[in-house]
C-alpha cells in the first residue's frame, strides 16, 4: 500500500509517496533522499550517530518510522550551515578537534544543537557531558566535543546578548 | 521487519478497535517497538499509530489535586516541566537517568510503562524464551544471567523490567488509565505489570486493544516532594540500564518519618514496591539503623536466579543509600548526573 | 561523491607552517557539514541493497535455507547462497601470504562461529533485503560449541602476533625467583573485545565487464586490492578502490573482510551495483576482535625493590580454522630491567571468528596485567609505584640488551607526575575520600609501543603555476592523514600547504602500505619525504645546469627549497622561483617518485619504542561499588610530533580506550552456544561522554635520529597501554581491593563497606 506523506526537510517541503511503511526516517534520508550526512551506526537507538532534529527536538532517526512523522519539520546536518557560513557548533567542532574519524560527528553536532535548544545544560561541563552521553564516539573525541559545545554556547550567548542589548 | 499494515486512527475508540485484532500493536514513539521489530523479537501484522491522537499529550492538575499525565507526553517534556519536577522530584530524576536525551525526547509516558525486558535471551531469537515464545523454555536460567531478577522470578522466567520511570511512580501509588473494548478503567501501576508465574509472555494485565491513555499521580504523591530521591547503579556513568535502582520518598514531620515509600528497579519483572520495608519506617526516626532494617525487609524474599547474588546485597545497600539521601532532603535542582552515586560530586574539573 | 578538493578551499586554520604546527583538520569542513563521503553514502545508478544472513549457531552446518520464502518477498531480486554464487578464482582458505586470513564467503555449508555469513539477500530496497534475510529461516545441524579459555587441549602456537616467537627467555627465571625477597604470583583475565568502529563495515561494488569499482573503508588499500584480484582472478589495474574516509578502523579494517568480498560477489551475481553494510550485531564475528587472555605473572624483587625475575605467561584463543594469537606476554619485553625475563604463550581453539589486530594487539592486554602486577609488587615492597618503576628503569631493552634509539620515559614520569600531583599520593590504599565520602584512588601505568615502519611509495609533482602535488594511497581513519601527511608534503616540496594538492585514499595512487601498527605517518611520511626530495632534485638539476639561472653552478653547494623557491645554500640571497625555473626550461611540470622503508641496520642496532606515563584518579562509591574516572594525565614521548592537535586527540582516544579496557568493555559469550549475548552498543559498553573526565596530555620532546628519516614514532596505540593499568591501579588504591579480572565489575568492589 502506498502512503503519501509530506515532510519539511532542511526548510524545503518534500511530498512523496512511500511504498513501504517500514522505512525509518534514517533510511528515508539516506537511501531515498540521498541525504547521507546522517549516519547509521547501530540502527537500534544505541549510538546517536543518526541524531536529527524533528520539530526542533533531537531524536534517533533510526527508531522513527517515516510514515508516522507525516508533516514533521526535519533538520539534518546538511541544513545547519548557511551557505559557506558554518553554524557556531560546526566551527567549534573544527577548532576544538571534536572528532577524529568524523562518522559520529553529524549526530554529535545535531545533538549539541538540540541540547542548546533544550537549555538544560548551560555552560556546566558536567551537564554537557551527561546531556551528550547519547552520542557515542569510539575515537574518543569527548574532550574536544565538550570544549566545542562550551565554546559555541559562549559565542551564541554572546551574540544573543548583543542582539538584545 | 515483517511487512505490516499501518493505520492511523482518528480517535481513541477507533484506535482500540483497530488494535483489538490479533497481531496488532500500538505504535507511539516506537523507541522500544522498532528496536524489537528490527531484532525480530516482535513481528506485528498491524501498527496502530496513536501519535496523532488528540488530547493525550497534556499534563494537568485535577480538581482533587492529583496530576494526570497524558500517555503521549514525552519523557523529556515531563521531566523538564518545572512544576512537575518540583512536585515529584524523584520521578523527574528517574526519567532523566533513563536512556539518552534523544530517546527521552521521543519516548512517551505510556510507552515507557510498556517497554519490554532487556534480557539478552529474550532479544536473541535463537534462544529459548518463554516470554517471547511461550513454552519454549528459558535459556537465561542457566545462561549469562548476572543481571537477572532476584525477586518474584520463577523457573519459567528470570527477566527484569528495565524502566526507571516506573520505579518512583509505583512508590507513589500511580494509577494507570486504560481505554479498552469495554470502555475506560483504571488499575494501580503496581497491578499493571505481572510477575512471570508460568505465563511470562504476559508482561501486564492489558488485554488486546487496551490503550494506556494516562498515568495519574494521586494527591498524596505531592506530600513527598521534600524528601524524594531516585538512585541508580549502572555500568556506565550514563546511558545504561540499571543494575539495581531504588526510589525512596519520605514524609518527615518533627524529625519523624510519618510515611515512607520505597520501590526497587532492576530486580524483578515489575517495578518492585517494598511495602514491608515501608511498614517498618512508619513513625520512626530517619536513622541508619532504621534504614538497614528496612533494607533487610525489602529483600527478605530475594534469592539469586543465577550468577547474581551480588544484586541482593547491592539492593540492600542502595535502599539504605536512597533512604538516606531522601531523608537528607531533595536537592534544589536535579543533579547534573541524575540518580548517579556521583551526583553529589559533579563538576569533576580539576584542570 | 563530492570532489575531494582540499586545496581550493582551505578548510583549516593556519597557525604557522607545516610540520610541528597544530593545523586544524583539512577535512574538517567536509566532516562537520556531512559532506565527507563514507562508503555507505554512495549510490551508483541502479544500485541494489544486499543484506547478509548470519548463523545463530557457532559450530555445525547449515542444512536448509528457505530461499523461496525470501524470494517471494516483494523487492527481493536474488539470494546468494553456497549453492548459488559466482565462482571465485582461488579457494579463500588458501593463505597466499601471512596477511591473508581465512574468510567465510559461502564456500561451504560449514558454520565455524556465531554471526558467520551464511547467505546474502539482494533486493531493490533495504527493507526488502533485510526482511528477506530473516525469511531464510536457516535450519542447522548443531555441534557442541567450544567456548572460553579452557575450551580444549592447549598448544603452543608457532608464532604470536605477526611473526613473534611464542616464547622468549633471558636469564634464569627460576634462580631469579628463588633469590627474591618478595614474590608476586597472580593471574589476570581480560575478556574478548570488539573493535566497534562507529562506521559498520560497508562496501558498494560495481562491475563493468571485468572492471571493478569499489567504495569501502580500508586501512590497507593495496592489500585489499591484491586480495580482490586473486579472489576474482582479475588484474590489479582493473580494480579501483576508493576509501577517502574511514569511520574508524582500529585494526578491524586492515584486511579485506569476508562480508566485503560478499558484496563484490553479490554485485557480480546480479550484474548491478550492490551496497552491503553490516548490521551492528554482524560486526561481532566476521571482522575480527581482540581475543580473551588469562595471564600469569610471577615476579621477584630483592630487598631494595629491584626486580630479580619477570615471568609472564599468556593463555589466549584462536578460531578453529585460522591463527592469530594475541601476543600479550610480549608486553614484558621492554619496560622493566629484570635480569631474568621469560615470556610465553599457549592457546586453545574456540568457535569464534578469528581474532585480529585490535588497537595495541598484545600491548593492551599485556600492559594491563603487567602494570597491575608491577603495582602489586611495589606495594609488596612498600614502595611508591613511581619510585618502584624508576628503580627498575630499563636503560637498555631488557630482553635483547640493545640500546634504545631514544627513550625519554624518565621525562615522561617526571612531567606526568608533576602535572598530576603524584607526590601527594599516600602509599597505603583506601586513604583518600572526597567531600561526598567517595573513595579516591590514584594509580599509574607505564605506556609503551614499538616504533614500527612499513614500506610505501609516493609521487611528487611541481608545476609551472607554482603549485605542487603529492600523491599517496594513504588512509585517514581519523588519525588525520589528510592533514598531517599534507603538512609533511608541504615541507618536503618547499611550498605553502595551500599550494599543495594532496591526494590520498584511493587505490590508483602509489602504495602507502597499511595504516596500522601506529606506523602510517612514519611510513607514508618517509615516502613523501623521499618523493619530495627527488622532485626538488630534478628541479634543481634544471636550474643549476642552466647558465641563465641564478642557481647555475650551485651543484656542489646545493640548494634549499622554501616558499616555492630554490635558494643557494651558501647564499640564500640568490634564488629563483619554481615557476621561473620550469617556465624557462619549457616544461609544464616535473615529477618524481620516492619510497620509504625501514632501515634494517638501525633496527638491528637499536630497540625502537615510544614511551609514556599515565596517571589516573578514580572515585569509587564505597558502598555501591560504582567507579568513575575523574581525571587522567598522560605524558608521552613519541619522537617527532607532526601535528600536536591531532596527536593530542589520538592520545586522548587511546587513554579512553584504556579506561574502557579497565572498566567497561566485555563481550559476553554464552558458554553453551558460543553466541555473543551483548552484540550491540547498548550492552557492550564503550565509554559515553559522561564516563570521560578532563584529560591532560603532555607530549615530551624527543629527537630520535635512528628510528626513521622524520624521527616519528607513532601515537595511535600507545595511549591504551599504561592507561588501562593506571585506572585499575587507581581502583585498588581507592578501595584496597585488587581486581584481576577485567573489566572491573561492581560486584567485585562490594566485598567491603
Amino acid at each position: 500500500m502506498n502512503h503519501s506523506i509530506s515532510l519539511t526537510v532542511n526548510g524545503a517541503r518534500r511530498d512523496f509517496v512511500l511504498d513501504d511503511p517500514r522505512v525509518t526516517l534514517l533510511d528515508l534520508l539516506r537511501e531515498r533522499l540521498h541525504l547521507t550526512g546522517t549516519k547509521k551506526g547501530c540502527d537500534r537507538g544505541q549510538c546517536g550517530a543518526c541524531t536529527i532534529l524533528v520539530d526542533g527536538k533531537r531524536i534517533n532517526s533510526c527508531l522513527a518510522l517515516a510514515i508516522s512523522h507525516d508533516g514533521a519539520d526535519i533538520l539534518t546536518i546538511e541544513g545547519v550551515a548557511r551557505g559557506d557560513q558554518l553554524h557556531p557548533v560546526q566551527a567549534a567542532f573544527i577548532a576544538h578537534d571534536g572528532f577524529q574519524c568524523g562518522f559520529c560527528t553529524p549526530g554529535q553536532i545535531m545533538s549539541a544543537i538540540g541540547m542548546m535548544q533544550e537549555a538544560q545544560a548551560g555552560n556546566d561541563p558536567e551537564r554537557i557531558r551527561e546531556c551528550m552521553s547519547g552520542n557515542l564516539c569510539r575515537c574518543g573525541a569527548y574532550a574536544g566535543i565538550v570544549d566545542a559545545v562550551l565554546d559555541a554556547q559562549g559565542q551564541m550567548d554572546e551574540s544573543s546578548q548583543r542582539r538584545s542589548a | 521487519m515483517k511487512p505490516f499494515d499501518y493505520v492511523r486512527p482518528a480517535s481513541v475508540a477507533a484506535a482500540v478497535a483497530a488494535a483489538a485484532q490479533p497481531g496488532a500493536v500500538f505504535l507511539a514513539a516506537g523507541t522500544n517497538l522498532l528496536d524489537l521489530m528490527k531484532g525480530g523479537v516482535s513481528r506485528p501484522d498491524r501498527l496502530v499509530d496513536v501519535t496523532h491522537l488528540d488530547g493525550l499529550d497534556q499534563i494537568e492538575t485535577l480538581g482533587d489535586g492529583s496530576l494526570r499525565i497524558g500517555a503521549l507526553v514525552s519523557n523529556a517534556d515531563l521531566a523538564h516541566d518545572a512544576e512537575f519536577a518540583r512536585s515529584y522530584p524523584a520521578v523527574a530524576e528517574a526519567l532523566l537517568s533513563g536512556a539518552s536525551a534523544q530517546l527521552r525526547n521521543a519516548a512517551t509516558v505510556g510507552g515507557n510503562l510498556l517497554q519490554r525486558t532487556r534480557c539478552a535471551y529474550f532479544y536473541d531469537t535463537a534462544s529459548r524464551c518463554n516470554k517471547r515464545e511461550p513454552g519454549s523454555g528459558c535459556d537465561a536460567r542457566d545462561g549469562e544471567n548476572r543481571g537477572h531478577a532476584v525477586l518474584g522470578w520463577t523457573e519459567s522466567c528470570i527477566a527484569t523490567h528495565p524502566s526507571d520511570f516506573c520505579v518512583p511512580l509505583v512508590a507513589l501509588d500511580a494509577m494507570v488509565e486504560i481505554e479498552g473494548r469495554g470502555g475506560r478503567r483504571e488499575v494501580a501501576l503496581d497491578q499493571l505489570h505481572r510477575l512471570p508465574g508460568d505465563t511470562p509472555e504476559r508482561d501486564s494485565v492489558l488485554e488486546p486493544g487496551d490503550l494506556i491513555v494516562a498515568v495519574r499521580l494521586p494527591p498524596a504523591a505531592r506530600g513527598f516532594a521534600a524528601h524524594a530521591r531516585y538512585l541508580k547503579v549502572r555500568e556506565r556513568t550514563s546511558y545504561a540500564f540499571a543494575v539495581v535502582s531504588a526510589a525512596a520518598a519520605l514524609r518527615i514531620e518533627s524529625g519523624m518519618i510519618v510515611e515512607a515509600r520505597l520501590a526497587l528497579g532492576g530486580v524483578a519483572a515489575k517495578p518492585w514496591r517494598a511495602r514491608a520495608a515501608e511498614d517498618v519506617l512508619k513513625n520512626v526516626s530517619p536513622t541508619a539503623d532504621a534504614f538497614q532494617e528496612a533494607a533487610w525487609r525489602a529483600l527478605t524474599d530475594a534469592k539469586p536466579s543465577g550468577d547474581n547474588a551480588f544484586k541482593i546485597e547491592l539492593a540492600r545497600r542502595i535502599v539504605v543509600r536512597a533512604l538516606t539521601l531522601a531523608a537528607a532532603g531533595t536537592p534544589a535542582r536535579i543533579p547534573a548526573l541524575p540518580a548517579s552515586p556521583f551526583a553529589a560530586t559533579s563538576g569533576a574539573d580539576h584542570a | 561523491m563530492p570532489e575531494l578538493n582540499l586545496t581550493s578551499t582551505p578548510a583549516h586554520l593556519r597557525h604557522g607552517s607545516n610540520i610541528g604546527q597544530p593545523l586544524t583538520r583539512r577535512d574538517g569542513i567536509l566532516k562537520v557539514t556531512g559532506r565527507a563521503t563514507y562508503a555507505a553514502d554512495n549510490h551508483p545508478p541502479g544500485m541494489l541493497f544486499a543484506v547478509m544472513a548470519v548463523s545463530s549457531i557457532s559450530r555445525g552446518r547449515v542444512v536448509s535455507l528457505d530461499v523461496a520464502a525470501a524470494k517471494r518477498h516483494p523487492g527481493v531480486v536474488d539470494v546468494m547462497t553456497h549453492d548459488h554464487k559466482p565462482r571465485l578464482a582461488i579457494d579463500p582458505e588458501v593463505k597466499t601470504n601471512p596477511f591473508v586470513f581465512r574468510m567465510e564467503v559461502l564456500q561451504s555449508n560449514e558454520v565455524r562461529y556465531a554471526n558467520q555469513p551464511i547467505a546474502v539477500v539482494i533486493a531493490e530496497t533495504l527493507e526488502a533485503a533485510t526482511e528477506g534475510a530473516v525469511l531464510l529461516a536457516p535450519r542447522y545441524e548443531v555441534q557442541s560449541a567450544r567456548v572460553g579459555l579452557d575450551a580444549g587441549e592447549s598448544f603452543v602456537p608457532p608464532v604470536v602476533g605477526v611473526g613473534n616467537p611464542a616464547e622468549h627467555r633471558h636469564g634464569d627465571i627460576e634462580a631469579g625467583l628463588a633469590s627474591a625477597e618478595k614474590q608476586i604470583d597472580a593471574i589476570y583475565e581480560t575478556p574478548p573485545q570488539y573493535h566497534n568502529a562507529m562506521e559498520p563495515h560497508a562496501i558498494v561494488a560495481s562491475w563493468d565487464g571485468d572492471n571493478l569499482s569499489v567504495d569501502m573503508p580500508t586501512q590497507g588499500l593495496m592489500l585489499s586490492l591484491a586480495r580482490i584480484a586473486e579472489l576474482f582472478g582479475i588484474a590489479h589495474d582493473k580494480i579501483h578502490i576508493r576509501s577517502p574516509f574511514l569511520g574508524g578502523g582500529f585494526g578491524s579494517k586492515g584486511l579485506m573482510a569476508g562480508p566485503q568480498v560478499l558484496g563484490v560477489m553479490a554485485a557480480k551475481l546480479v550484474g548491478k551495483p550492490v551496497k552491503l553494510v553490516l548490521r551492528r550485531e554482524q560486526m561481532y564475528g566476521p571482522v575480527g576482535h581482540r581475543a580473551p587472555t588469562r595471564q600469569r605473572l610471577r615476579i621477584g624483587a630483592d630487598g631494595e625493590g629491584r626486580l630479580t625475575a619477570l615471568d609472564h605467561h599468556a593463555r589466549t584463543v584462536s578460531s578453529t580454522f585460522d591463527d592469530f594469537y594475541e601476543p600479550a606476554a610480549d608486553a614484558s619485553h621492554t619496560l622493566y630491567a629484570a635480569p631474568a625475563i621469560r615470556t610465553s604463550h599457549d592457546a586453545v581453539r574456540v568457535n569464534s571468528g578469528t581474532p585480529l589486530f585490535m588497537r595495541a594487539p598484545g600491548e593492551a592486554t599485556g600492559s594491563i596485567a603487567l602494570e597491575s602486577a608491577i603495582d602489586e609488587m611495589a606495594w609488596a615492597c612498600g614502595m611508591d609505584p613511581l619510585a618502584f618503576r624508576l628503580k627498575n628503569y630499563a636503560e637498555v631493552e631488557p630482553i635483547t640488551g640493545k640500546p634504545f634509539s631514544s627513550k625519554a620515559l624518565r621525562a615522561c614520569y617526571e612531567q606526568g607526575a608533576a602535572r598530576f600531583g603524584w607526590t601527594k599520593r599516600p602509599l597505603r590504599p583506601r586513604q583518600m575520600r572526597d567531600d561526598a565520602g567517595l573513595l579516591v584512588g590514584w594509580g599509574m601505568g607505564t605506556a609503551t609501543f614499538p616504533a614500527l615502519m612499513f614500506q610505501a611509495e609516493a609521487r611528487a609533482v611541481l608545476r609551472r603555476d607554482g603549485s605542487g602535488a603529492m600523491e599517496i594511497g594513504a588512509h585517514d581513519m581519523g588519525q588525520g592523514a589528510w592533514t598531517a601527511l599534507a603538512q609533511i608534503a608541504a615541507d618536503e616540496l618547499g611550498l605553502d600547504i595551500d599550494r599543495v594538492e594532496f591526494k590520498a585514499g584511493s587505490s590508483d595512487l602509489p602504495d602507502a602500505g597499511i595504516a596500522g601498527g601506529s606506523a602510517h605517518t612514519a611510513t607514508a611520511g618517509a615516502a613523501i619525504r623521499s618523493a619530495g626530495a627527488a622532485v626538488i632534485a630534478k628541479l634543481a638539476d634544471l636550474a643549476t645546469s642552466d647558465e641563465r639561472s641564478p642557481l647555475f653552478g650551485a651543484g656542489n653547494a646545493g640548494v634549499i627549497a622554501r616558499d616555492g623557491r630554490l635558494l643557494r645554500r651558501d647564499d640564500e640571497s640568490r634564488g629563483e622561483s619554481y615557476s621561473d625555473i620550469l617556465a624557462r626550461a619549457g616544461v609544464a611540470e616535473v615529477e618524481a617518485r620516492g619510497t620509504g622503508a625501514p632501515n634494517p641496520a638501525a633496527m638491528e642496532e637499536y630497540a625502537m619504542h615510544a614511551h609514556g606515563a599515565v596517571f589516573a584518579e578514580v572515585k569509587v562509591d564505597p558502598v555501591l561499588g560504582q567507579v568513575r574516572v575523574t581525571r587522567m594525565a598522560g605524558a608521552f614521548a613519541a619522537g617527532r610530533i607532526v601535528n600536536p592537535r591531532m596527536v593530542q586527540s589520538q592520545l586522548f582516544g587511546g587513554m579512553i580506550w584504556g579506561l574502557s579496557f579497565a572498566l567497561h568493555e566485555e563481550a559476553i559469550t554464552d558458554r553453551r552456544t558460543g553466541r555473543i549475548m551483548n552484540a550491540n552498543l547498548g550492552e557492550y559498553h564503550i565509554p559515553v561522554n559522561a564516563d570521560v573526565p578532563p584529560l591532560d596530555v603532555i607530549t615530551v620532546e624527543e629527537h630520535d635520529p635512528h628510528v626513521n628519516a622524520l624521527g616519528i614514532k607513532g601515537v595511535g596505540e600507545i595511549g591504551i597501554t599504561g592507561s588501562a593499568g593506571a585506572v585499575a591501579n587507581a581502583v585498588w588504591h581507592a578501595t584496597g581491593v585488587r581486581v584481576r579480572r577485567f573489566p572491573i565489575r561492581i560486584e567485585e568492589l562490594l566485598t567491603r563497606r
